[in-house]
């Protein structure tokens, strides 16, 4: 897929180049399922996510005795449960998507800075980091949530904060030690601008260890707004995500189990999914190991 | 043929080492007092023993690293330090050949878009001319366009090199240093490499620092060679006298050591001492703990380079009867 062009190229490449693993293929169907039903969330709704239905509250699933009206249940309030999960995936995936991207760019283009001009501006930038990684970071969203008040955006910066310091502390590292690798010291003497050799030659270099990292940030972001939400920190009703629908189905764990397992499933296997792909990447991306 | 291209004046280069922890700082000399002159199109071969300070030297005389003292013009002007306006630009000028192909070239970029890159950061003409040009120096160094859209690793390692070459050729640069380009390469690539060096140089015109330590690639390309010891150059000419009659008692150590077909018994001459640490010079002559010669006044009193007769140079005392010791023998 790289490169067709040259067939005098060694045979056994390409063969293992093709071949993807069944498991990895799936997680790919899975999350482009939850992209289409993110996108898509509006026309697929049954219900309006907040719409009531006081007549069939704590409905069971269809074929454990509840109605063809509510596939997969109600809750409490009689809420459909499938509603409710397609507009939770969207929103989950939403906040995970934007937190993630904003906390890599944040934290590689600080990572970056600190490698390049090294002295005093690595030395702040260390010190963020520093900061960011001795607070408890329930503490700091608390405390960001309780002054600032909840509003969506807000929330996500909080989360894409969440994740930074890790990728400034590894892009650091790694951009130091790739500066000093043939490659970099050939792009500099060939008379590169910083942004040409940082964008073009060290980032492809140490992509493959910053993508193993935010596919580990991805999951991890999605749970911490799971339990953000679950605190009643996060999304805040009436709209609905999943670590939200988790939360307040809780009170009902042992009477409507659905109303949880539901939005559980999904995000298990989303995570799982975008862990799975990001192993395949990393693999593909480093040439040399192929 | 008034201005040289490259003219260094008594470059210093030190750089502090720490022993352990809690160790005292010593300064290594890498190297010391050195003045160098290339000329257009000419080839300056600087040969000498592992640590002896020839790389750093390539490194400071294309200013890809700061000199402690001394001055270096390119074409007449300053040449500018990195970290100062002008520098980067000037890198079109000047280009450096490494040791190691593979690791010179970015594993993730095909080899069309690492010749091109000089280019690109230059801006040397359009597009099409980029293209162009890109496709004239794959085959000036024989390299097939089946090759341009390979990644280094799937190249050979006398193809990398190839690559690399072009690379440093792309912007029509003065000066090229190749910095020992043949020690990562198999024997029978070495002299494909050497060739091609050859056969470009005389063609282009390019000047060249050729540093290595295989003396008779040396002999194959260079026009001046010049043989350091310990960071200093010690002696200087061209490289049929050099190899042909050493003056100095380490170029003949150098040169007694080049296999030779035709001679049978080889007179070798075998170094005695330890390989010099740069940590702990010697006072003096730095070569006086080996030399087979050193008189009194090579403990003492360091030689300078100087002229033996038009185009030769030799930092001796007993070259130049300054020794206060035996006369210098001659290698027949």
């Amino acid at each position: 897929m790289l490169n067709a062009s040259h067939e005098g190229a060694a045979p056994p490449r390409s063969a293992a180049r093709t071949a993807i693993p069944p498991l990895v293929v799936a997680a790919v169907v899975w999350l482009a399922l939850m992209l289409a039903i993110a996108l898509l969330a509006d026309v697929l709704a049954p219900y309006d996510y907040a719409a009531l239905d006081l007549h069939h509250r704590l409905s069971p699933p269809a074929g454990l005795g509840g109605t063809v009206l509510h596939p997969l249940g109600t809750d409490e309030l009689g809420r459909d449960v499938l509603s409710r999960l397609i507009a939770s995936i969207r929103m989950s995936l939403l906040i995970a998507f934007e937190a993630t991207c904003l906390g890599a760019v944040l934290g590689i283009a600080l990572g970056l800075l600190a490698a390049h001009f090294r002295r005093w501006a690595e030395q702040i930038v260390l010190a963020f980091v520093d900061f960011q990684a001795s607070m408890p970071f329930l503490i700091l969203a608390l405390a960001v949530l309780a002054f600032f008040g909840n509003s969506l955006a807000l929330f996500i910066a909080l989360l894409g904060l969440h994740g930074w310091e890790r990728y400034a502390r590894i892009t650091r590292v790694l951009a130091i030690s790739a500066g000093a690798q043939g490659y970099a010291i050939a792009a500099r003497q060939l008379g590169a601008e910083p942004w040409r050799l940082y964008i073009r030659h060290v980032l492809p270099n140490i992509a493959s260890s910053l993508i193993v990292t935010l596919t580990l940030a991805f999951p991890e972001v999605i749970l911490l707004e799971c339990g953000l939400s679950f605190l009643g920190l996060g999304v805040q009703p009436p709209q609905t995500s999943l670590g939200n629908m988790v939360g307040y189905g809780r009170d009902y764990l042992t009477r409507a189990p659905w109303i949880l397992i539901a939005p559980s499933l999904v995000i298990a296997l989303s995570t799982m999914s975008v862990c799975l792909i990001g192993d395949c990447l990393r693999d593909r991306m480093d040439k040399a190991l192929q | 043929m008034t201005v040289p291209l490259l003219k260094a004046e008594r470059l210093v280069r030190r750089y502090g080492v720490r022993h352990g922890f809690f160790g005292r700082k010593s300064t290594v000399h890498a190297v010391d007092d050195v003045s160098l002159t290339i000329r257009r199109g000419e080839t300056l071969a600087l040969v000498g023993e592992s640590g002896c300070g020839k790389s750093t030297t390539g490194r400071l005389l294309i200013g890809l690293e700061p000199a402690d003292a001394g001055a270096i013009s390119f074409d007449g002007t300053v040449l500018p330090m990195p970290h100062e306006p002008g520098w980067r630009s000037s890198r079109a000028r000047m280009q450096m050949v490494f040791q190691d192909p593979l690791a010179a070239l970015d594993r993730h970029l095909t080899i069309r878009e690492q010749i091109r890159e000089p280019l690109d950061i230059h801006r040397f003409g359009s597009p099409s001319e980029r293209a162009e040009r890109v496709a004239a120096l794959l085959s000036a160094v024989g390299l097939g366009t089946d090759h341009a859209t390979r990644y280094p690793h799937e190249l050979s390692g006398g193809q990398r090199q190839r690559a690399v070459l072009a690379r440093a050729l792309a912007p029509r640069p003065d000066l090229i240093v190749c910095d020992e380009p043949m020690s990562a390469l198999d024997v029978s690539i070495q002299a494909q490499i050497i060739n091609l060096l050859a056969d470009l140089q005389a063609e282009l015109g390019t000047a060249m620092l050729f540093i290595s330590h295989d003396l008779r690639a040396v002999r194959q390309v260079s026009h001046r060679v010049a043989v350091m010891y310990l960071g200093r150059i010690v002696e200087e000419g061209p490289p049929d006298e050099v190899f042909g009659a050493p003056l100095h008692p380490y170029t003949q150590a150098l040169v007694s050591a080049i296999p030779h077909p035709r001679r049978r018994r080889t007179e070798r001459i075998l170094l005695p001492g330890d390989p010099p640490n740069p940590m702990n010079r010697p006072k003096g002559c730095a070569f006086h703990p080996r030399c087979p010669i050193a008189g009194s006044a090579c403990k003492l009193q360091l030689p300078a380079l100087e002229p033996v007769k038009e185009s030769r140079s030799v930092a001796c005392h007993a070259v130049h009867g300054t020794t206060g010791g035996p006369a210098i023998r001659r290698l027949a």
